[in-house]
């Protein structure tokens, strides 16, 4: 069956029209909607973020946003997606041993996905939480003072979580 | 000077981002006074008069910012640009996770002082949690009439959105911020027009950071006039300093104005991480030229004395760099950060970051050569000084230059012995 918006996103999209007076306003939200649906944007979702927003948007219009915005995942993600800022005060803190740490446990290398499809590695620029680092944002969750072991930690007790 | 708090005297209750918590401290108390006792040239006058300047980075003045919006017919639009990005600054997110209240205050006084009816929250994606926050606090206060058709029974309309950012530093540049809200690629936008003629969809538009908004009900509360009795004559009130790097206690800190770096740093701070000594220190955000440990220690945290050692105050952000720092390293990765966010419309920026990347990265693994170093002198000089639409080329020159002019001796201990071949 062809994708649309699941009934969560639905309700969502729903909510985010009168909040603004230009349809094309809601091609951001719409994609974060697929994504929240699908785990990613494709070529499928994108047509169809177009057709329900409507004329003037296009295909071609949604896919330039998608392609600009680095939160919007081009291709499948793991069910755990651990992103590690490598920027200046993480790095300060120690931010390539997490990193490393991470990469080797999972025999991986950055930016790679588990064969398992468990796990993507992926190195981010500044997450903002700079006085807390070395910071990674797994899922929509940030984990802040990292260590080797708190981290292996973190990650044994969201595996059990399922 | 030192530890002074306005915004942050309750950052110890644990439920601080509640209406019911922030009502039971006078929140909210301002707006009334704002909306039944004030107009909006009042409103406005009393923000030019406590002097306060933008929080975001520019340092502008939030006041006669507010006062270039036209009488016109047209909608006019107000947005909080809470897409926290620069390295090194992290103040933002505090403030939106447990003073949401204090920032939904300030944009309705500020709304009523440019007769804007709806604004926008736009938050940096990242910030799940902030976000969340932000959205409950927003129907908590519509839920209390404290936004929609008639606030606070008092005849005025004002609809508040939140908006989400999906990974883009350059969308912290406000027309950028603008056309992301739009829906397009987060391009800055050439100026003029600048947004308080024709900003969101065309229409006046101010648009402020988030501990901008957060002082302003405490400007209405004590008065303009009082508030610019606090910090120094041209940078009055307080600070949000973000304290990262080689230092004890890290943080966010409120402090007066005018409170010296050395105080931030050994006082409140605690001192550099394991009793080592003070390399230097990035004092405003990433993009701010760095200063040795001799400036930072004749530095105090205003505008001004920032700005006198050739360096900006800008986001808030204080990055401390201990003996051990390897700036080559740190440099590099800055780089690599202006060249990841360059949004690609203009060639100096787009190539320019691009190369001086390439090249620290070369010098950083020891095959770089002075040319090189040359070239990336060469390449900073056609990239700065409105070679681009935005100053994103011109924040990675203030990354990278002034620390290799700074610290030469350790980029040179670096570079490859060239090896001159006789014939």
């Amino acid at each position: 069956m062809a994708y649309q918006f699941s009934q969560e996103s639905e309700k969502r999209f729903q909510r985010l029209i009168p909040q603004f007076p230009s349809k094309r306003s809601l091609i951001l939200p719409c994609l974060f909607l697929l994504q929240t649906d699908k785990g990613f944007v494709d070529t499928e979702g994108m047509q169809y973020i177009a057709d329900r927003i409507g004329a003037p948007v296009s295909l071609a219009q949604v896919h330039g946003v998608a392609t600009f915005y680095t939160m919007y995942n081009k291709k499948p993600v793991g069910k755990l997606h651990i992103q590690i800022c490598a920027n200046i005060s993480c790095y300060l803190a120690g931010s390539d041993s997490i990193t490393e740490h991470v990469c080797s446990k999972l025999g991986i290398k950055k930016g790679e996905t588990t064969k398992d499809k468990k796990y993507t590695v992926d190195e981010v620029q500044c997450l903002g939480a700079c006085g807390f680092g070395p910071v990674a944002q797994i899922n929509d969750k940030y984990y802040e003072n990292l260590t080797p072991e708190s981290i292996e930690k973190i990650l044994s007790e969201l595996e059990k979580e399922g | 000077m030192g530890l002074k708090t306005l915004l942050t005297t309750h950052i110890g209750a644990g439920d601080s981002h509640t209406l019911k918590h922030y009502q039971s401290v006078g929140g909210y108390e301002s707006l009334k006074k704002a909306i039944s006792e004030m107009t909006a040239e009042q409103i406005v006058n009393d923000v030019k008069n406590s002097g306060l300047r933008g929080r975001g980075g520019a340092g502008f003045p939030t006041g006669n910012k507010w006062g270039f919006i036209p009488k016109t017919e047209k909608p006019k639009y107000l947005i909080c640009n809470g897409d926290e990005g620069e390295p090194g600054t992290f103040k933002d997110r505090m403030l939106l996770e447990r003073f949401p209240h204090m920032l939904i205050e300030g944009m309705i006084i500020a709304a009523k002082a440019i007769d804007s009816h709806q604004g926008y929250i736009y938050i940096r994606g990242e910030f799940h949690k902030g976000i969340r926050i932000v959205e409950t606090a927003v129907e908590e206060a519509y839920k209390a009439g404290l936004l929609g058709k008639n606030v606070l029974g008092l005849g005025y309309d004002f609809d508040l959105a939140v908006y989400s950012g999906a990974g883009a530093y350059i969308c912290g540049e406000e027309s950028a911020l603008i056309n992301s809200l739009e829906g397009r690629r987060g391009h800055p936008r050439l100026k003029p027009p600048f947004p308080a003629v024709s900003g969101l969809y065309a229409c006046p538009t101010v648009v402020n950071n988030v501990e901008t908004f957060c002082n302003v009900p405490h400007i209405i509360r004590m008065t303009g006039e009082e508030y610019k009795k606090i910090g120094t004559e041209k940078s009055p009130g307080t600070r949000l300093f973000a304290v990262s790097g080689h230092v004890k206690k890290p943080g966010i800190y409120e402090v007066e104005m005018g409170t010296p770096m050395k105080e931030l740093i050994y006082d409140i701070c605690g001192g550099i991480k394991n009793d080592k000594s003070l390399k230097a220190v990035i004092p405003g955000g990433s993009s701010s030229p760095i200063l040795t440990a001799e400036e930072a220690m004749t530095a105090t945290m205003d505008y001004e004395s920032i700005a006198s050692l050739k360096s900006m105050l800008g986001s808030g952000a204080v990055i401390i760099l201990s003996e051990e720092t390897d700036l080559v390293e740190t440099t590099y990765r800055l780089a690599e950060f202006y060249s990841h966010e360059s949004c690609g419309q203009c060639t100096p920026c787009r190539e320019g970051t691009h190369w001086v990347k390439d090249l620290l990265h070369k010098i950083k693994v020891g095959e770089g050569t002075e040319k090189d170093v040359e070239l990336i002198f060469s390449l900073s000089r056609n990239m700065e000084g409105g070679t681009t639409i935005c100053p994103l080329a011109d924040a990675c020159v203030m990354a990278v230059r002034p620390t290799m002019t700074k610290f030469k001796e350790e980029f040179s201990l670096r570079l490859k012995k060239e090896v001159s071949v006789s014939h």
